[in-house]
């Protein structure tokens, strides 16, 4: 076991984790975290997708122990006092999820994709999501959001 | 899927790494930004008793100028390489290049040096690197030693890097204000390289001067087109012109036949490819 420390949404937890314990299990399972969600397992479908230290990372392919002095924000960290925050509130209006799977880890691809390009063309878009699957094949309608989102300035 | 259990360090200098290394016996990794050894121990088709991670040396990350040569350090992630206005002005094939591996929470994870250590032919830096004569700078308990791209790649998955050593930087001679294009097929979104062909090169009034090109997942490794960049010197960047340059890019070659197509049909993307990858670059 190794004693890690990190700050996830804004708090600071420290705990003992095996060596082998992946970010998203850390997560999900030690922290009570699961609104980040574990899809292909794979580093293939982007569902997974938090951010370590403001950068988009898949949690499903870095060791917590990697992760200890960090600082993670996941999906949980987003709305404010039960305010959605821009890019969940362009989610909801666009209807850019249907069974709502992928939706953690779009929004956060979503964010890291507006942080470094705050008015993206739909190609730029469509480039910056290459790396999150949506199921049921909803692409289009969070292209809308992601969009929507970038008119409203939410890169945070 | 979780890895089967292991030892961890995470030293903060490359001697600590070495000193580590060498008192882990055989059955040690090194993890560089984990997006290709997690998911391989995630499968458990490795099992190492013990992992060094190199996350921690800050030593080696960075790009930086040294002389005639751009230094890369291995622990600089793809996204750096990428945005680094250095490499934008003296290496533009390795932006082309870093720019199509995978996607971008990869590009943010994973590291120049952890690709080229991993050496997966379909991989997208190995012929870049070759193209552009890169030397791998190699340290181990009795020093650090030089090896060029052509010696470095040895086989599949196989480098120069030997037990207990570890790739430290990549250095890239400076090819000042050459165009370059990284023309990579694969059919679906963030996949592997089916054919991909690096190329850089200087033209002047629609001439092409001097080109440097290879090849991605044609062979074990990666492989330089030298006929084709002799045949590319001196020729109009047409497209009639260009692809007799390189109508032999594939000759010889021995690509691998999977799912993804046959030996043939990779001999023949190779070809087009080519062409439409120097026109690109002579843009």
């Amino acid at each position: 076991m190794t004693r890690i420390t990190m700050t996830v949404d804004g708090v600071s937890y420290t705990d003992d984790v095996e060596n082998r314990t992946l970010l998203v299990q850390y997560l999900r399972e030690q922290l009570g975290k699961t609104g980040t969600v574990v899809g292909c397992d794979t580093t293939n479908c982007g569902a997974c997708t938090v951010h370590l230290d403001g950068r988009s990372v898949k949690s499903c392919t870095v060791l917590a122990v990697q992760a200890d002095g960090h600082e993670v924000r996941t999906v949980e960290g987003l709305a404010t006092d039960g305010e959605l925050a821009p890019i969940q509130q362009a989610f909801h209006d666009c209807h850019a999820l249907q069974c709502g799977f992928c939706t953690p880890g779009m929004m956060m691809q979503s964010l890291d994709l507006l942080a470094e390009n705050p008015d993206p063309t739909d190609e730029e878009i469509r480039e910056g999501l290459e790396g999150n699957m949506c199921r049921c094949t909803g692409y289009q309608n969070i292209v809308k959001a992601v969009r929507q989102a970038a008119g409203t300035g939410a890169q945070s | 899927m979780i890895p089967a259990a292991f030892d961890y360090h995470a030293p903060t200098s490359v001697e600590e790494a070495l000193r580590l290394l060498a008192e882990s016996g055989d059955d040690v990794k090194v993890l560089a930004g984990g997006q290709s050894l997690l998911p391989v121990l995630k499968l458990r088709l490795a099992a190492p008793e013990v992992v060094v991670d190199l996350g921690r040396i800050d030593a080696l990350r960075g790009v930086r100028e040294d002389g005639e040569a751009l230094v890369i350090g291995a622990m600089t992630p793809h996204h750096e390489v990428a945005s680094d206005p250095l490499v934008q002005q003296h290496a533009l094939l390795l932006r082309e290049a870093t720019r199509t591996v995978a996607d971008p929470q990869v590009r943010h994870r994973g590291t120049f040096g952890g690709a080229l250590a991993h050496a997966d032919p379909a991989g997208d830096l190995l012929a870049p690197c070759l193209a552009l004569d890169a030397e791998f700078v190699i340290a181990g308990q009795g020093g650090t030693r030089t090896v060029a791209a052509a010696d470095f790649f040895q086989d599949y998955f196989t480098t120069a890097i030997d037990d207990g050593e570890i790739l430290t930087e990549v250095r890239v001679p400076k090819h000042t204000g050459w165009r370059a294009h990284y023309e990579k097929f694969s059919r679906v979104a963030q996949q592997w390289s089916i054919v991909a062909i690096a190329v850089t090169l200087r033209s002047e009034g629609g001439t092409i001067s001097e080109a440097r090109v290879a090849l991605t997942n044609m062979g074990t490794v990666p492989i330089r087109a030298t006929a084709a960049e002799q045949a590319l010197a001196g020729v109009a960047a047409t497209p009639e012109a260009v692809a007799q340059a390189v109508a032999g890019i594939a000759e010889g070659t021995e690509p691998p036949s999977d799912l993804n197509g046959d030996a043939d049909y990779r001999r023949h993307l190779a070809t087009v490819l080519a062409r439409r990858a120097v026109l690109a670059a002579a843009g």
